[in-house]
């Protein structure tokens, strides 16, 4: 059931703080209710597009990140959708990838623990362990 | 195989250049050394992996900066044997680029081409 999502949409530029504050909270609102949590909220600000989207050469882009079903990620797409003032979204999946790094970090982790450990098995350890880990 | 075919006709062009054979020897000597990149005959100098030589495993489509490297001026997504990425990276990379064209982070195609 846990799965994170990456949400990413795009903003019409001259759309008003707090009608995008109002929209941030409406999709907080249907996160919760869905029994999802919203992990975090980044208005990564003005932005200049790269090609021409509905006329506007500048957006506002906004990241949330969410923890839910993919229901929920289907109801948020579903509203971004209709409400005019956005003009792109895109939700990426990421709890795979964040796993995957989260696995590599732990095999840096041991493996440096291992060298910063006393320093006569270190050497020995470090170079056979280098191989295995080494992508 | 231009300089096989001149051989025969240097004596006849007389100026007395029995020296052909090692002029052809700087030809391929300077394969490794000498062409610009992409893909000419011989081996190019070890080109690495940006992301294996610099332990970068988190390749995001929201670092433009990164991606913006690995993308032609025309917005084209550069070739692996251009760029030396290995093939996992490559295929994270260009999955991550097309990515950031669908959100407006990087365009389809550029002014250029």
């Amino acid at each position: 059931m846990n799965r994170t999502y990456e949400l990413m949409f795009i903003v019409r530029p001259d759309m008003a703080e707090e009608d995008l504050d109002k929209l941030i909270s409406t999709l907080e609102t249907a996160v919760s209710s869905s029994g999802g949590t919203m992990k975090n909220v980044e208005k990564m600000g003005k932005r200049r597009l790269a090609y021409t989207v509905r006329r506007f050469h500048d957006g506002m882009y906004i990241l949330l990140t969410v923890e839910g079903s993919g229901g929920l990620i289907h109801e948020l797409e579903r509203r971004l959708r209709v409400t005019e003032p956005v003009l792109k979204f895109i939700s990426v999946r990421i709890d795979e990838e964040q796993k995957r790094l989260d696995k590599i970090k732990a095999i840096r982790d041991a493996r440096k623990k291992v060298s910063a450990a006393p320093a006569a098995a270190a050497p020995a350890a470090e170079g056979g362990e280098t191989t295995p880990a080494a992508v | 195989m231009a300089d096989e075919t001149r051989a025969p006709e240097a004596p006849a062009a007389s100026e007395g250049h029995s020296q052909r054979p090692p002029s052809r020897g700087p030809r391929p000597g300077g394969g490794p050394g000498g062409p610009r990149e992409g893909g000419r005959k011989y081996f190019r100098r070890k080109k690495v992996c940006k992301f294996c030589v610099e332990k970068i495993e988190n390749i995001n489509y929201k670092d433009v900066r990164l991606l913006a490297q690995f993308v032609a001026e025309s917005g084209k997504i550069v070739p692996r044997r251009l760029t030396g990425v290995c093939t996992p990276h490559q295929r994270r990379l260009s999955s991550a680029i097309k990515i950031a064209r669908n959100i407006a982070l990087l365009p389809f195609a550029g002014r250029a081409m």
